[in-house]
């Protein structure tokens, strides 16, 4: 039993420190089926738009050349032309072939992207908004974990695409990752699907994109495309209760005896507060606060003792711990692989 | 058409005390008056909101700034965003309309003079409530004093279990009573167009001017309802215990969203209408030639006025509607972009053989054309509902929607007032500082807004305090920031010129232009009648008939 725990977080620590980020948040740079559509229409879209733009902005800079006043023509003026059928036809019709294009060029992707159905090996993910941090669950695999989301790399030969339900459990939020798919809002009382498949591993980064109160801008995603293997060994390790360390049982009591545990839930503690990020493997996250800070000790230690230090507006309220509690808290954590 | 002041020799005008005036100008009734305040209040916020955007660009400098905490920023963007829409925006084009729909149509006034004052001072009153947040808005411990919902303020977010205090109710009366403002100068402007024309200006004669101000009311109308019933919901929901938009209470967060956009979408029609409007009155005369197609504009016009009332929920193409709604605000928003496009076209026509004349109202049109261009196209990509379930909430769309609102309506006011400047002043424009007034709002705006588009589509969202390093967005935010001072020095430039001018500009005389509309007809500025007798037109170009008589427009039309 604890070979299998410490082979899992191993891995994942291993996992973790071996892919810095190395994908942007350019959305011509897809790496997955929904934003790979949508890069290809956008391309035609724009190719489209410049033919256009290039063929208006001719006409508008050769008339003002061509047609500019003259110091020889004062008093005197051009000939009045009032307007022409023909051409008022011509410019009609024209842009209404092009509006036609480019609808069901438009039409074929929304089809193709929102209608597409759910093979049997999806995972399915439930990704819930709150304020200034993601919480997400993975109810086939008994999953709970915040802000870094991991699903697995999707081989298009046998594809095991990760489709999301997004709620909120307060105001609107946005579930963007630029390079894995298109934007879907998280919107209470509404839930909403999406699905992504990327087709390579790595760290994928994008952040909320509706705004959502006064820590909207920290409120960063990191979604880890693993490998299979990475992938089962993460959950493995997801799926264990949290490490009982006996050296931590100071922090852990001061943990239990504040308000902590009001928000924050330990599996197989009684901590089992859900208003804030569940902690149970809190170590197997690279950052914390959602992504506005790296998961280090002194990190760990600056947020517990005031969190409006990091990220100013965070509903986490500062503890107000003295120096002996605040260091056991943040040991305890420590443990929380 | 003898329409110039009537001089009474021998009359001596005494000076007035400053009283007076100051009395004459809050009590007055006259259109021409009520038009330039509006004009004045309206510069006033263009400066404040003005302001507001250089703190927000001061702050996006870098990454990981502290110019300003997140909840300054959030203020600041929700304000500038409101200001420039409802108190900004309106106000100016609605200054244009009621000074000049009557002179334009040979009326002495509108339709209903004592509306349009209470019109006026019900939207001054709301900019006032708006900012009186400042003061007032401070409930409860906590709470912030300014609103900072975003401009489009939406649910639950304006929940009182989201915001504390009263800055959301200013945001909301703000809006409201502004709104009722906006319904009252609307049915004014459509009373006084259908009912006030001058004898021989038949519908089909009427100014284009007077054609698009009439399509910007009837939206109005439409537009500005569905906004002041959903403020009166939100009102309901945070005092009487409503759960119109609450959430947590069963309401629908989306119903806002529908009915913020249904007015939110034809609202930027409303703003750039009176600008296209300008566009059609600026470029014929310095072409020298009639507008191009005058029955396509109007048909083109009206016909945008309709389709633009069905697209409102390409703003909620990341919300989570189905694949028919979204394929059908798709194809509706793409159809405006054919009207649209007929109009740039038929400017193009009008320059087309013209004699063209580069005096700074016609600079302002051609970089208007070049900037609408680009927002047409950037607007066709944002309809597409997938390319736009990338682009929606990023930089990307607040860099389009600046090209539509700077690069379109404001380009257009500033062509319109140094178009129009003479005949509310008596006196011209400098011309020299009007031209560095372009050339650096030209080159500003371009780097600012040129550049804006790439950290959209480098995963860029909007309403951001401050952003992570490393992700290619540093650079171009500094440089998108410069242009925005570039910006500011370019607008005190044209404040300067607009009082140096007051008291030092050179006399215009009627028709500094050499139009052909019936303003230009009368003395520069105005008598309070307008015409000492009412003219009578048989054609669109009165004053083109006047001057050449041997080939008047009438013998055409």
């Amino acid at each position: 039993m604890w070979q299998i725990v410490i082979v899992a977080f191993l891995s994942t620590a291993a996992f973790a420190a071996a892919s810095e980020p190395t994908n942007g948040t350019n959305i011509f740079a897809p790496a997955s089926t929904p934003a790979k559509l949508v890069a290809h229409l956008s391309g035609f879209v724009l190719a489209i738009t410049g033919i256009i733009f290039v063929v208006v902005f001719t006409l508008l800079v050769y008339s003002v050349i061509k047609f500019r006043g003259r110091a020889g023509d004062a008093g005197r003026e051009p000939p009045q032309v009032y307007g022409s059928t023909q051409i008022e036809l011509a410019w009609t019709i024209i842009p209404i072939l092009i509006v036609v294009v480019l609808f069901l060029a438009t039409a074929r992707v929304i089809h193709a992207v929102q209608d597409a159905p759910q093979p049997p090996g999806a995972l399915e993910v439930t990704a819930i908004g709150h304020q200034y941090w993601w919480e997400f669950r993975y109810p086939k695999l008994g999953v709970v974990t915040a802000n870094e989301l991991h699903i697995p790399v999707s081989d298009p030969a046998n594809p095991t695409p990760t489709f999301l339900t997004l709620l909120s459990a307060d105001t609107d939020h946005s579930f963007w990752v630029p390079e894995l798919a298109g934007k879907t809002d998280l919107i209470p009382n509404h839930p909403n699907r999406m699905w992504m498949d990327p087709q390579r591993t790595g760290i994928f980064l994008g952040q909320c994109a509706q705004y959502c109160g006064v820590q909207h801008a920290k409120m960063l995603l990191r979604v880890s495309v693993d490998s299979p293997e990475d992938f089962a060994a993460w959950v493995r390790g997801q799926q264990q209760p949290a490490v009982q360390d006996a050296s931590a049982a100071a922090g852990r009591r001061v943990f239990e005896s504040n308000a902590c545990m009001n928000c924050h839930a330990v599996g197989a503690t009684p901590a089992n507060g859900r208003f804030g990020p569940d902690l149970t493997h809190l170590m197997s996250r690279v950052t914390i606060a959602s992504g506005a800070a790296k998961n280090t000790p002194e990190n760990l230690r600056l947020w517990i003792q005031n969190p409006n230090a990091i990220k100013p507006g965070s509903l986490m309220p500062a503890m107000q711990l003295d120096d002996g509690d605040l260091d056991a808290v943040v040991s305890y954590m420590e443990t929380l692989r | 058409m003898s329409s110039n002041a009537i001089t009474i020799p021998g009359v001596q005008i005494n000076e007035k005390p400053w009283v007076d005036t100051l009395h004459e100008w809050v009590t007055t009734v006259d259109h021409k008056r009520l038009g330039v305040l509006y004009i004045l209040y309206a510069l006033l916020f263009l400066v404040i909101a003005g302001v507001e955007a250089l703190i927000i660009r001061i702050q996006l400098m870098f990454p990981h700034n502290h110019f300003v905490s997140p909840e300054v920023f959030n203020r600041l963007f929700t304000m500038h965003g409101t200001t420039m829409v409802f108190f900004m925006g309106m106000p100016i084009l609605f200054g244009f309309a009621n000074y000049l729909v009557p002179l334009m149509i040979g009326a002495r006034d509108m339709a209903f003079p004592r509306l349009n004052a209470f019109s006026f001072w019900l939207s001054a009153l709301g900019g006032f409530l708006l900012y009186f947040s400042l003061v007032g808005a401070n409930g409860l411990y906590g709470a912030g004093n300014a609103p900072d919902v975003g401009w489009w303020a939406y649910a639950p977010l304006t929940a009182r279990a989201f915001s504390p205090g009263h800055s959301t109710d200013y945001w909301t009366l703000a809006l409201l009573v502004s709104g009722f403002g906006s319904i009252g100068t609307a049915i004014n402007i459509i009373a006084t167009i259908l009912c006030m024309r001058c004898p021989g200006m038949r519908l089909n004669r009427m100014p284009l001017l007077a054609w698009l101000n009439l399509v910007m009311a009837g939206m109005v109308l439409i537009a500005v309802s569905p906004l002041t019933a959903a403020q009166m919901m939100l009102l309901i929901d945070r005092y009487l215990g409503g759960h119109f938009f609450d959430t947590q209470a069963g309401g629908s967060a989306v119903l806002w969203m529908h009915f913020f956009w249904i007015f939110g979408h034809p609202e930027v029609y409303v703003l750039i209408i009176p600008c296209f409007a300008f566009m059609s009155e600026i470029i014929p005369v310095f072409s020298r030639k009639p507008i191009f197609g005058y029955p396509v504009m109007v048909a083109a016009t009206v016909c945008i006025g309709f389709v633009s009332m069905s697209v409102w929920a390409h703003h909620m193409f990341s919300v989570g509607m189905n694949s028919y709604a979204n394929s059908f605000f798709t194809i509706t928003t793409m159809a405006v972009g054919v009207p649209t496009g007929i109009k740039i076209f038929n400017w193009l026509g009008t320059m087309w053989g013209g004699r063209i004349q580069f005096k700074v109202p016609m600079l302002f049109c051609i970089a208007f054309l070049f900037q609408f261009l680009i927002a047409g196209l950037t607007g066709v990509m944002l309809g597409s509902a997938a390319f736009a379930s990338q682009l929606t909430l990023s930089y990307f769309v607040v860099a389009h929607f600046h090209y539509t609102l700077v690069g379109g309506v404001v380009f257009g006011v500033f062509a319109a007032i140094y178009y129009w400047y003479p005949k509310i002043t008596g006196r011209m424009l400098n011309e020299t500082l009007g031209k560095w007034h372009f050339w650096l709002f030209v080159i500003g705006f371009h780097l600012t807004f040129d550049l804006m588009h790439i950290p959209g589509l480098l995963g860029m969202p909007r309403r951001i305090y401050t952003y992570e390093p490393g992700r290619g967005w540093d650079t171009l935010n500094l440089l998108i920031s410069v242009g925005g001072f570039i910006q500011a020095i370019a607008v005190v430039i044209f404040v300067a010129n607009l009082v140096i001018s007051y008291f030092k500009g050179k006399k215009a005389g009627n028709d500094p232009w050499d139009a052909w509309t019936l303003e230009w007809s009368t003395s520069s500025p105005p008598p309070a009648y307008n015409f000492a007798s009412i003219p009578v037109v048989a054609s669109r170009r009165p004053l083109w008939d006047l001057k050449h008589p041997e080939d008047p427009d009438s013998r055409y039309e």
